[in-house]
Order: C-alpha cells, then structure tokens, then sequence
C-alpha cells in the first residue's frame, strides 16, 4: 500500500528580501520591514513528506534514521544558523519562504533513502507556511 | 469540494519486531523501538473528510458524529493500549504486516473509519494523518 511518512525539522537563518530589480524606494514597499538592510531571522520549521509503498519487512515509507541523515546533510546543516542571502542558491534568488521551499524541494527530490518527494512544506512563523509539491 | 478536518489524541505503546528476523536484525533495523518492553507516545489523530456542504445544514459531515465515529471505531480500542499486545490489528507474532509502525497506524485508523464514513450521506473519507510525536507522522489516503 502507497502511503506517505512526514517528519519536520527545526532551521533557524536569517534572510533579508531585496531585490536588484527593483529600486530601494520599491524594495521598501514590496518588501516592508522585510528589506531592512541589516537582516532578520525566523526558526524555520521544514516539514519533508515521502510517499512511497510501505515495505512488508518493515512497515516503513522510509527509514527515519536514514531520512534524518539526508535532510541533515543536504538541507539542515546548509542552512541553519546561516544567513540564506549569502547562499549560492539565493544569489540570483530572494530568500522568500516560497523560494526557500522550492530551493529545499531541488536538493531533496533525487537524494532520498527510499519513496518519492511528496512535498515541502516549509514554516516561517507559526502563522504562515509555503508548500512546494512535484508540478 | 470541502475538505473537513477533526483531531483526536490518543495513549498508546508499542514496540517494532519482525519476528522472521534474528533479534540483533531488529536491533540493526529499529534501534530503540525494537525494545520488548515497549515505550508509549501521545499520538495525535486527523481525520479528514471531504464532500459538498448540505444545502440546509451547511455541514460535509456533522462533527459531533464524526468526533464520535473516531471514538467508537478507533480511540475505544487503541487508547491506552498496548497496540502489539492488545490491538487485534497489530497483534500476530507472526508476520512482519502487523507492525504498529505510524504508517501502519495511518492505514489501521482508515479501515476502521472508512466504511462509517462512506455511510455518512455524501462524504468521503479523504485522508487520515497520525502524529507519532509532533515531528514525525504518517498519512494514508486510500491508496492500494
């Protein structure tokens, strides 16, 4: 049976939203307390859903352990206490959350231990999140 | 279409074992969980359910019933049990198809829920989520 297995993880980063194609009169308005210059942080809460064919030896979508061992490499330990804007990845990219999800979605969706990346779902605050999903 | 959502908790314990694999396997394989003397877990439920709003009630499904359907087809024979020692589901010794894993629960909690749930006048079941602990879940959606 296909079903699917979640964990979510903590990452704390700072960012700040700017962009070059705008002015910084503009920047200000898009952007609001967002751009200011220096930064801000949030603790980001990265949820990773795998589907996948439950294996009748184990009962398991995927090993916890081996899952834990992926996103810690390729996501968490990239990121966390970090500052998203002097990423490689966000340098032609404003570190939104919807990006950050999408940027998480590319690193994870071939490096899996086992099933198939169902989502992202990436938390800023407890009051706003973005999902990215195979499209 | 709506999608409707009801949370319920539960107190379980359980431990990991495929009984075709020598005990250092298990080990290998379940670390900790593979513990004979079990451990427990707050577990969190969701049930989700899908279908148009009655054009008089407004509803998909009446809450109270579906907060007692959960309760009757599921919390009265998972809470406070011990799933490997008590739940007719998770109790074989011998197969590896019973282990109270959260996507196994996931699947177990759908089968109990669905055909109440397909009785009810024009819902769905959609999907059913159970949180083994705040960071970590599994969910089912009816899929072979």
């Amino acid at each position: 049976m296909i079903a699917c297995f979640g964990r979510r993880y903590a990452l704390s980063a700072s960012h700040r939203l700017h962009t070059e194609a705008l002015s910084a009169e503009e920047n200000k308005t898009v952007y609001g307390k967002c751009n200011n210059p220096f930064g801000h942080g949030h603790n980001y809460v990265v949820e990773v859903l795998v589907s996948g064919a439950v294996a009748l030896e184990t009962g398991m979508v995927v090993d916890l352990a081996a899952l834990d061992e992926v996103v810690h490499a390729k996501v968490i330990d990239r990121f966390d206490h970090n500052n998203l804007n002097l990423d490689p990845l966000f340098l032609n990219r404003v570190p939104t959350t919807e990006n950050l999800s999408r940027v998480i979605y590319g690193l994870l969706k071939d490096a899996l231990p086992a099933g198939e990346l169902k989502h992202i779902r990436v938390e800023e605050t407890e009051n706003n999140f973005f999902e990215c999903s195979r499209e | 279409m709506i999608y409707l959502t009801r949370r319920a908790t539960f107190s379980a314990s359980h431990y990991y074992w495929n009984p075709a694999w020598p005990e250092e396997k298990n080990r290998q394989v379940f670390g900790r969980c593979a513990n004979r003397n079990g451990h427990g877990h707050n577990y969190t439920l969701e049930v989700t359910v899908e279908g148009e709003p009655d054009s008089i009630t407004g509803f998909v499904v009446d809450l109270k019933w579906l907060r007692e359907a959960i309760e009757r087809e599921v919390l009265t024979a998972w809470d406070h049990r011990h799933l490997n020692l008590e739940v007719p589901e998770f109790m074989a010794t011998d197969s590896a198809a019973t282990i109270p894993t959260t996507e196994n629960l996931a699947i177990a909690a759908w089968k109990r829920l669905e055909p109440s749930v397909s009785g009810a006048d024009g819902a769905r079941l959609s999907r059913v989520r159970v949180y083994e602990t705040p960071e970590i879940f599994a969910e089912y959606r009816g899929e072979p």
